[in-house]
């Protein structure tokens, strides 16, 4: 391959140190040294062994972006040069990303959630605020300081609404309960420390700020333990799990979380043991484990408060599962929203990595793991598994058929480990307290405790952790019912890509089964509640343009299919369908139908399955009426 | 990379029912391939066989009985005892919504009588999405950011030709994202990286580095992505003139095989012939020699051939 690069587009100092600082200094000037190598053309550092750093692609660009704001063509011809990638190669994967910008842009951008759970808590005057005092959404501000944008869900529904700082030269700042004053505030230099007060408790987990009433497993150390001392987790009880791993033997560890009949968080609900099982056995090596914490489906935040809150507990538990299914390294993932917890993640991993529970010969017993962060940069289907690997490969984040499947030909075309952050954190009590232990917990079909996000009207939003088999009524009574005590319009479950439920089915049992029961999904637990002031119509169009705008683009039922959902289902909220209300209807029953038969991935699959349980359930559209 | 046609002297077989007919096929082979052998057609956009299946477009779907979702055809290996249904309702609705999507957004007239035939075989109504809207600066697009178009309007891929050198045009108001100019451009033929897919979702679509013009990127014009494009959306500037000028007729063309005379490789190439003028050249997909693809020199150097200067067809340069 010929490297053509920009003509005339150099590197600010800026970004060739940004760049040095994460690949190193460049040997020759073939890869950019601005001095030659004395050898230079004596070897060649343009082949194989420079294209094999293609997966640094993406921490590439964070890092050019992270320096002055936005990809240059300069940075980007730059990177081009030490990654040995083709410019138009690397332009595909930067426009890829909604956190990546292309052309100039002011040092600070607020991204302002306008997704549904921060929509019913006033993101809509929020934006009209900034609008007032900033000009219109994409505007330089401030006099070319700022600017602000809106962005899809940032996980942080349970302090809606939210907004994430991005700043050049600086730490990105997640705004919990944001306002216009703070956002303008934060827009002009003057930032909150991203650390609150510590309280006994978490305000994300309602649960752990009551008195030792509630029997947390996955929660026992949220806002209790120091989320930043090793010790402190040593002290609670931390890697004694590990060392009763390395007792057990990786199949012992294996049958454990089999007898416990674990399924997977993620959304999916597949059993955790038989993917655990099949990496072990395949004879290619090496072997790879990823930690997906892409948790990017509107309405979710649980994962980010466990890794903000209990991250060596997430740490040991891919260490486990790294070492039950025979593999060397592991990658986390974790969406490019979560600052926080990106922080905290990195501090425990260099801790246990200083300490010998990370490396070579962990806890002396010969076992080689270690744990890299790859960080994403806005791409809800970078949560996908398998446009996951492209996004970590340095290709664009798009998915791949299956077969073949990740266990045979995952990352780099390896066999390989994917599980959500919660399947991984249920591990060690399992290797702890035993699989039987665990399985006595929750039903027969979907055994041991779940963490539900609870977002929208309920008093008391934030993650809670419950039996499977707690009923939605329940669940809605522990976070103290409806807020303000209005009737309820409808409970979104499982997430954009899952399905509403109305006031008549709160007493679902809230397993993988009993939800499937009547016709909804636990997806990724989301609980979303809507009271009787909400406009559904309103809601829905959200969820729609949600799917449109994070489509990849591959494949046509979902490329097309959802900008006309999106279309039709705009032209029937306005009242003004194309022939009539029944014709309009019946075209997005046929968009739906196409859609999950013929997408690549669960993405398209699903995209209309909210649409879909709002017209049939909440009787949305049916009179020719938005709500 | 090239895939050789499979013609291994002893391959296992395996057997499977494709529309209630008992099919033999080599293991490894295609649905689509199986199917070909018997002599059911399979509509396909982005398949073809010199390139990497990216099974993107999805128009080739079957029902596999047992898979949950339909399968592409064109990249599913067969499996013994599959049992496959190439014409059922779901599989007649995917591939007329999906020839529906493409025909409401981008502008097919173009496109081969083949993929009209298709249009007309699944009874494709792409009227019904609304009329077509114009569509914004699509090359600047952000990723995770939309404007919605009017209602009654439907959202489509129209742009401005590009128009940036001597050889050829990227008209991608055509382009369907089938991503075989990418793949002839990069690993499956050229080596030259110098077109990708840019952006997401509905706005995603092949650019070079930063939308620059061609002459400043990497192409060498060799003029494989002409050759693997589907639609017309890459034409040889020569047929693009023409046809604005309205002189384009395919009626009036002839087509004539010859050898490359630049070097000694050999390529066949495919004059293309109106008025005894050469106005386009090809080479045969299923050439051994070219697989379809050819260099600058084969696909574009042929103006030497009307240099003559007497007005007749000598074919020798007037010295």
């Amino acid at each position: 391959m010929d490297l053509r690069l920009i003509p005339d587009a150099e590197p600010s100092d800026a970004e060739r140190a940004a760049l040095d600082a994460l690949l190193g200094a460049p040997e020759t000037a073939w890869e950019g040294a601005l001095v030659a190598h004395p050898d230079e053309g004596v070897f060649g550092a343009g082949g194989r062994e420079a294209r094999e750093q293609r997966h640094l692609l993406l921490p590439a660009l964070h890092a050019v972006r992270d320096a002055v704001g936005y990809i240059s063509e300069g940075g980007l011809n730059y990177i081009c040069r030490r990654l040995s990638v083709p410019p138009a190669e690397a332009y595909g994967v930067a426009s890829f990303y909604a956190l990546f910008a292309l052309e100039p842009q002011p040092p600070v951008v607020a991204h302002v959630c306008d997704d549904i759970a921060c929509r019913v808590r006033g993101a809509a005057g929020l934006c009209s605020a900034l609008e007032t005092r900033l000009g219109p959404a994409g505007n330089p501000a401030l006099g070319g300081a700022a600017t602000w944008v809106t962005s899809p869900c940032l996980g942080m529904c349970e302090r809606a609404p939210a907004v994430l700082l991005q700043r050049a030269g600086a730490a990105d700042v997640a705004l919990p309960d944001a306002d216009a004053d703070a956002v303008v505030a934060a827009l002009s230099g003057r930032v909150a420390s991203a650390n609150g007060a510590r309280l006994h408790g978490s305000a994300s987990a309602p649960q752990t700020r009551e008195p030792e009433q509630h029997d947390l497993r996955l929660l026992r150390r949220v806002g209790r333990v120091d989320p930043e001392s090793l010790d402190a987790y040593r002290a609670s009880g931390g890697y004694e799990a590990l060392r009763q791993a390395f007792a057990l033997g990786p199949a012992g560890v294996i049958r454990e979380i089999s007898d416990a009949r674990l399924l997977g968080r993620g959304g999916a609900a597949f059993p955790a043991a038989r993917k655990m099982e099949d990496v072990a056995r395949a004879p290619v090596r090496p072997h790879y484990l990823i930690c997906n914490a892409d948790e990017s489906e509107p309405g979710t935040f649980k994962d980010r408060v466990i890794m903000e809150e209990d991250p060596f507990a997430l740490v040991e538990a891919m260490t486990i599962a790294g070492y039950a299914a025979g593999c060397e390294q592991g990658f986390l993932y974790i969406r490019g929203e979560y600052p926080l917890a990106l922080a905290r993640l990195q501090h425990a991993i260099a801790q246990a990595r200083a300490r010998g529970f990370l490396g070579r010969d962990i806890m002396g017993t010969g076992y080689d793991f270690d744990i890299e962060i790859r960080k994403g940069a806005g791409a809800y289907i970078c949560g996908e598994e398998t446009a996951l690997f492209s996004s970590i490969e340095g290709l664009r984040g798009e998915p791949r058929s299956k077969p073949p499947f990740p266990t045979q030909a995952g990352l780099f075309r390896r066999p390989t480990l994917v599980n959500n952050v919660e399947t991984l954190v249920n591990m060690p009590w399992i290797v702890l307290h035993g699989g039987p232990a665990y399985a006595a917990t929750g039903t027969a079909g979907s055994s041991g405790t779940k963490l539900f996000c609870l977002s929208g009207h309920v008093a008391r939003p934030g993650i809670y952790e419950a039996p499977f088999g707690t009923t939605l009524r329940e669940l809605l009574t522990l976070a103290g019912g409806v807020a303000g005590g209005r009737p309820i319009r409808a409970v979104l479950l499982g997430g954009a890509a899952g399905g509403f439920v109305t006031a008549d089915e709160l007493d679902v049992p809230l397993t993988f089964e009993g939800t499937r029961a009547i016709g909804a999904s636990l997806g990724s637990a989301v609980v979303m509640v809507f009271d009787d002031t909400v406009d559904m119509a309103d809601i829905v169009l959200r969820i729609a343009a949600f799917f449109r705008d994070e489509s990849c683009g591959q494949c046509v039922p979902c490329r097309v299919g959802t900008v006309r959902q999106e279309e039709a289902l705009r032209r029937l909220a306005h009242g003004s369908p194309l022939g009539s209300v029944a014709s309009d209807l019946a075209l997005i029953d046929e968009l739906a139908l196409v859609m999950r038969d013929a997408s690549i991935c669960g993405l398209g699959q699903t995209a209309a399955s909210a649409v879909q349980s709002a017209i049939a359930k909440l009787g949305l559209f049916q009179d020719g009426q938005g709500a | 990379m090239s895939v050789a046609p499979l013609r291994l002297v002893s391959r296992r077989t395996v057997e499977l029912t494709i529309d209630g007919q008992s099919v033999r096929a080599p293991e490894g082979a295609t649905i689509l391939q199986a199917a070909q052998s018997v002599g059911i057609a399979t509509p396909t956009l982005c398949y073809l066989e010199t390139l990497t299946p990216v099974n993107a477009c999805r128009v080739c779907v079957v029902e596999v009985e047992g898979s949950r979702v339909l399968v592409p055809a064109c990249a599913r290996k067969v499996e013994p005892n599959m049992v496959v249904h190439t014409n059922s309702a779901r599989v007649r609705h995917s591939r007329r919504m999906v020839l529906e999507l493409l025909a409401s957004s981008v502008d097919l007239s173009y496109a081969p009588a083949e993929v009209q035939g298709y249009l007309a075989e699944y009874g494709a109504q792409p009227e019904r999405y609304g009329q077509p809207a114009a569509a914004p600066d699509r090359d600047h697009a952000h990723a995770g950011h939309h404007t919605p178009v009017a209602d009654g309007y439907a959202a489509t891929v129209a742009q401005p030709v590009k128009v940036d050198n001597d050889l050829y045009v990227r008209d991608y108001a055509r382009c369907i994202l089938c991503y075989k100019c990418v793949e002839a451009c990069g690993v499956d033929a050229q080596n030259t990286f110098a077109i990708a897919v840019a952006g997401r979702g509905f706005e995603a679509r092949i650019s070079t580095e930063f939308n620059h013009i061609l002459p400043d990127s990497a192409c060498v014009y060799c003029g494989n992505c002409i050759g693997v494009c589907p639609t017309g959306a890459l034409m040889f500037k020569s047929e693009h003139d023409m046809r604005a000028a309205g002189a384009w007729d395919e009626s009036r063309q002839t087509r004539t095989d010859t050898i490359c005379p630049y070097c000694g490789v050999g390529c066949t190439l495919q004059l293309h012939v109106q008025d005894n003028r050469i106005v386009k050249v090809t080479s045969p997909q299923d050439n051994d020699v070219t697989s379809g693809h050819l260099c600058v020199k084969g696909r574009f150097g042929w103006q030497f051939v009307q240099n003559r200067g007497d007005g007749r067809g000598g074919g020798v340069a007037a010295p």
